[in-house]
């Protein structure tokens, strides 16, 4: 056997070629869910096949990787496809964010600014805004078509009226450049914000229902709302417990089976980069953090 | 280019234009493969008008209200419709976006399963609101304000707002689409069998209902029925179709109680009296 078993990053050229003209009808129109031909990925569905293949097309010798999950590096999905990379692509990995030049992210968006170097790259589940609206896809197609997006709003109305207020939290729905409705992915609404005129290209890719979508650098990305019930963004109302931010979004821990829980930051890379450079200031364990 | 303006801004001078049809139907027909579904249909309907098609099953009435609606691609005919500019168009003429549109504004489809007609899994104010948030409605405590308002014009006690139809008679399910679909204020409803499946009661209610609606807001409309009194009750005039054709139609009382074509005869004859 010949040394190199894979072609780089797995992919074959062309695979990678169509995928990337994917890419490229993707970036043209923003939010457009373009069709492609999703392969077959070592790995199951729901792991990230789309956001993989996505990240094989755009990914060059000299890009520096990271993988995050939920936030997280070290969890199982992302140091798989990171060890995925460097075995297949020979790329050089990395934790931090401001490092690298390629993210593939699953549900979360860094808190870190990302700039024009940086290309983000989303596993989705479900690319379609309107699915659990109208299960046809010739009906849904048609709609984007012709804008037709009164139903996303009905969903809306339908979250104040049983709970007086928008209780969507995750893949909140959001209109792109002023025309696609989009999902943006199972990422908490707190994320939704980063997507507007973000400095770096913004991939998705649905490696099960064979759909990729883009949003370009500096594209207007605005969260449907009511005028009277403003989106708004949501995290829980106290500080992380490690490193003390304020700002981060956040995971509750259930840290024992008497209730006791407590927040960290969801982004790990930027909780332990507060840790090195600040002196600690942590929260005892165990106690709900007092303060927003 | 037509724009969404004319066809959901509020109405010109009517009274002037009172002598123009709102909807002109030429020579429908539709051909289901080498079965027939209808042929030759044509009449005119004017503002404000309730036309009845009657007809037993098979006849061919479903099939010209879903021509009409375009739900069905017709093998040939027209359908030109007077907008709310005072322009009349061919319907075919128009983009898809501008039909559809004129759809969910300026026409209501009620039909006879209600379960099509609604969103089951959507509360009540969800439903009447969706037309609402269709052309651009963004201001939540406006859109329920209406929808309360809809309910109680349609008889729903507008405190089961945020109840879904699926916990709702079938006599409200019925009047929950009426509302959804007059809230944009159409001025033409089609109807098909409306009151079909409800008992004779609820029937009563409903009828007399629509028969308020369609005199309070000026509507035009088409009902499909099979049911006389029904036609009788709601309908100025009345088309009887039979294999497809129309074999007779004029004025509602004309036709019921002087019918001239024996089909008819028979048809007003099986009514059993009470």
């Amino acid at each position: 056997m010949s040394e190199r078993t894979y072609n780089f990053a797995y992919l074959d050229e062309q695979t990678k070629r169509m995928i990337r003209r994917a890419l490229l009808k993707a970036v043209a129109i923003p939010g457009y869910q373009v069709p492609f031909a999703s392969r077959e990925m070592p790995m199951p569905y729901g792991w990230g096949t789309g956001g993989v293949q996505v990240t094989a097309a755009v990914l060059g010798p000299d890009d520096m990787l990271k993988v995050i999950d939920q936030g997280a590096d070290d969890t199982t999905n992302a140091v798989s496809i990171r060890k995925f990379f460097a075995k297949t692509a020979g790329v050089r990995t990395t934790t931090h964010t401001e490092e690298a030049t390629v993210i593939q992210t699953r549900h979360r968006v860094p808190e870190q600014k990302l700039t024009e170097a940086q290309i983000l790259v989303y596993q989705v589940p479900i690319p379609e805004p309107l699915r659990f609206l109208e299960p046809r896809e010739t009906e849904t197609r048609r709609m984007h078509a012709l804008a037709e997006y009164g139903v996303m709003h009905v969903k809306l109305y339908e979250d104040i009226a049983h709970h007086g207020h928008i209780s969507t939290a995750y893949a909140y729905p959001v209109c792109v450049a002023d025309r696609y409705v989009m999902d943006p992915s199972p990422t908490p609404k707190f994320d939704n914000p980063k997507m507007d005129n973000c400095a770096a290209l913004q991939l998705f890719g649905a490696g099960r229902e064979k759909r990729i979508y883009a949003i370009p650098p500096y594209t207007k990305v605005v969260s449907l709302d009511f005028e009277d019930h403003p989106f708004e963004r949501y995290r829980h109302d106290a500080a992380c417990a490690l490193c003390g931010a304020t700002d981060s979004y956040l995971d509750e821990v259930i840290i024992d089976d008497r209730g006791g829980r407590m927040f960290v930051c969801s982004d790990s890379d930027y909780c332990e980069r507060r840790r090195e450079s600040a002196p600690p200031a942590p929260q005892p364990a165990g106690t709900d953090a007092s303060h927003a | 280019m037509l724009d969404a303006d004319v066809i959901t801004r509020t109405r010109i001078d009517e009274a002037e234009l009172a002598d123009e049809p709102l909807l002109i139907a030429e020579g429908l027909t539709k051909w289901y493969g080498r079965q027939l579904g209808c042929r030759d249909v044509s009449f005119e309907l004017y503002a404000g008008e309730v036309l009845a098609v009657v007809g037993e099953s098979g006849s061919g009435k479903s099939t010209l209200l879903q021509l009409l609606a375009g739900q069905l691609a017709m093998s040939s005919g027209r359908v030109l419709y007077r907008l709310r500019d005072g322009a009349t168009r061919d319907l075919a003429m128009l983009t898809e976006a501008e039909r559809r549109l004129l759809f969910r504004t300026d026409w209501g489809f009620v039909q006879q399963d209600a379960t099509l007609g609604l969103r089951m899994s959507v509360s009540a104010g969800g439903n009447v609101g969706e037309r609402l948030m269709a052309v651009g409605w963004r201001h939540y405590g406006r859109i329920r304000h209406e929808a309360e308002s809809w309910l109680d014009r349609v008889e729903i006690d507008p405190e089961r707002i945020d109840e879904t139809p699926r916990s709702f008679s079938g006599g409200m399910r019925q009047r929950l689409q009426i509302a959804r679909n007059l809230v944009t204020a159409p001025r033409l409803v089609l109807m098909d069998e409306p009151t079909g499946g409800l008992d004779v009661s609820v029937q009563a209610r409903l009828l007399d209902l629509l028969r308020r609606l369609v005199q309070d807001l000026g509507l035009a409309a088409i009902v499909v029925t099979h049911d006389l009194a029904v036609a009788r009750l709601l309908s100025q005039r009345i088309m009887v179709m039979k294999g497809g054709r129309v074999i007779e139609q004029g004025l509602t009382d004309q036709v019921l109680d002087d019918p001239q074509q024996p089909y008819t005869q028979l048809l007003v004859s099986s009514v059993v009296p009470v």
